[in-house]
């Protein structure tokens, strides 16, 4: 019988861990911006039909980068866990945080006993009545939670995207304002002598959670909507 | 709610496929589906037991229909409310109304709600107006026992069609049979008298306007037949839920509006009572 070759358990998580930021790399940025009314996402995204950026319940809304399939996966868990905790309970009890706890354990527990760790990080965000009260939760393929505020920038460039958004991002700006933030960030070139691209509206995925919407604060924006914003943002 | 050990979300959370609530529950937690409860033995054939809701009315109007419930539940021949709420929005484009046991109506509703609900979010799009409705029959068809011991719900469901861009209403039996209504419908106690107004009163291109005051009329009426059924109650300013459901969505009329409707309603019949005429 032959032995197996002896892996310290550092070098395993390891492996691991660079595993997954190989895959979480290789995707595009979405990037995550609080502004007056509430929590803006953006991400280049030229599907339709495959997003990035859902609802989960009234108030929450889970935006992911990474492998599809396990996002996807991940996403309807959560619009699973919400509604029946909504149903047992009231829809005033399903918060953020019982979510992001939930996806942690997830994420936490599939890193350290499964052959392979989810190539996925996420954000799971909420509005509240005023903007102090927003949360926005970041979790990693390790199952790790930072409890973010402002703005969350995740995938593939999302150290130097970070950089850019915090030296213009302010608390209180106008909706118009983030997204034209956003277009520029996403649109910007890792050299920085090459010239930055203009993202056309067509080619984004635009949502937000309106604090100002009665019940389900989600909205998607696309079309004539969102070339506006875009539009009249850098114009 | 049952967890994994681990912590993490059980098996039943992220196994793909399903886009129904009821079918994650039935695998999850059946014990919160009203399907899932077994059936005890007894029946309540006086309907004495438990509240029960009454006459629910609704008619197509141009571009839409419009339902209306009274606000009445009884138990035998007491009064247990005076001010359920009976006429609820399904979703957006939607709205259910209940009779029958108070208790499991309300509690159908926030399943079907949540159905309806659930689906749009998975999907990435609402379901037809056929698919929700078909959505309520296998929910009624899962009590089925419970109506066999008298504690029956039926509900009538009616909503503005997206691809069609008309109003359409159904309505179910015990066995979670749907059939579709044309013109106007009514369920519970007093529907028929109900019906019967709605018969001389509704016609064909109706504004949804117009169709408050029909529905109104005929709750009035099944009011003044039916001892479970409770008219406009003026004194303590409680009147019917009524609610329009048209491209414009789901629009609960307003109690302002519905006061001076019933009051130029009630001030209608009493001047032709004092002429000894009819309403």
């Amino acid at each position: 019988m032959s032995m197996p070759f002896y892996v310290s358990p550092e070098q395993l998580m390891k492996d691991r861990a660079d595993y997954a930021r190989k895959g979480i790399a290789r995707g595009r940025s979405v990037v995550v911006l609080a502004y007056d009314d509430g929590i803006a996402f953006a991400t280049e995204n030229p599907s339709r039909a495959l997003h990035k950026v859902s609802e989960i319940y009234d108030r929450i809304a889970f935006a992911a980068v990474g492998k599809y399939n396990e996002f996807e996966n991940l996403r309807v868990a959560g619009v699973r866990y919400a509604d029946l905790r909504g149903y047992s309970y009231d829809r005033a009890d399903v918060n953020a945080r019982g979510l992001a706890n939930a996806y942690a354990q997830t994420l936490g527990t599939v890193f350290t006993t499964e052959a392979k760790p989810l190539e996925v990080e996420l954000v799971v965000a909420e509005v509240g009545p005023t903007a102090e009260e927003d949360q926005i939760y970041r979790l990693s393929y390790d199952g790790s939670v930072a409890d973010e505020h402002g703005y969350v920038v995740m995938g593939g460039q999302a150290e130097r995207l970070g950089a850019q958004l915090g030296e213009t991002w302010a608390a209180g700006m106008p909706l118009a304002q983030v997204l034209a933030l956003a277009v520029t960030v996403l649109g910007s070139a890792q050299d920085p002598d090459a010239e930055p691209r203009v993202i056309p509206a067509g080619q984004l995925e635009v949502a937000v959670l309106d604090r100002t919407r009665p019940r389900r604060a989600f909205r998607r924006l696309t079309g004539a909507l969102l070339e506006d914003l875009v539009a009249g943002a850098a114009g | 709610m049952s967890t994994d050990p681990s912590g993490r979300l059980p098996r039943a959370f992220t196994t793909p496929g399903s886009s129904s609530f009821v079918e994650f529950l039935g695998a999850h937690a059946p014990e919160l589906l009203p399907s899932g409860r077994a059936a005890l033995p007894g029946t309540d054939p006086t309907g004495s037991l438990a509240p029960h809701g009454t006459t629910i009315v609704a008619l197509t109007v141009d571009g839409g229909v419009v339902m209306a419930g009274d606000r009445r539940a009884t138990m035998g021949s007491m009064i247990a409310s005076r001010e359920i709420e009976k006429v609820f929005p399904a979703d957006d484009f939607s709205a259910v109304g209940i009779a029958g046991t108070a208790g499991l109506a309300v509690e159908m509703v926030r399943l079907f709600q949540l159905e309806l609900e659930h689906y749009e979010k998975i999907e990435g799009s609402a379901l037809s107006l056929v698919g929700k409705a078909n959505r309520l029959s296998t929910l009624i068809r899962g009590s089925l026992p419970l109506a066999l011991q008298g504690l029956a719900v039926v509900p009538l469901f009616a909503g503005y069609d997206l691809d069609g861009t008309v109003g359409r209403i159904f309505s179910y039996d015990v066995t979670g049979g749907r059939y579709e209504e044309h013109e106007h419908h009514s369920v519970g106690s007093g529907s028929v008298f109900a019906r019967g107004s709605l018969k001389k009163r509704w016609r064909p291109g109706l504004d949804p306007a117009d169709g408050v005051q029909v529905a109104l009329e005929a709750l009035v009426d099944a009011a003044d037949d039916d001892s479970a059924t409770g008219g406009p109650d003026l004194a303590r300013q409680i009147w019917p839920v009524v609610a329009t459901v048209t491209a414009a969505g789901y629009q609960r009329v307003p109690d302002e509006q519905l006061a001076e409707l019933v009051t130029e309603l009630a001030a209608r019949r009493r001047q032709s009572h004092q002429r000894g005429g009819h309403a």
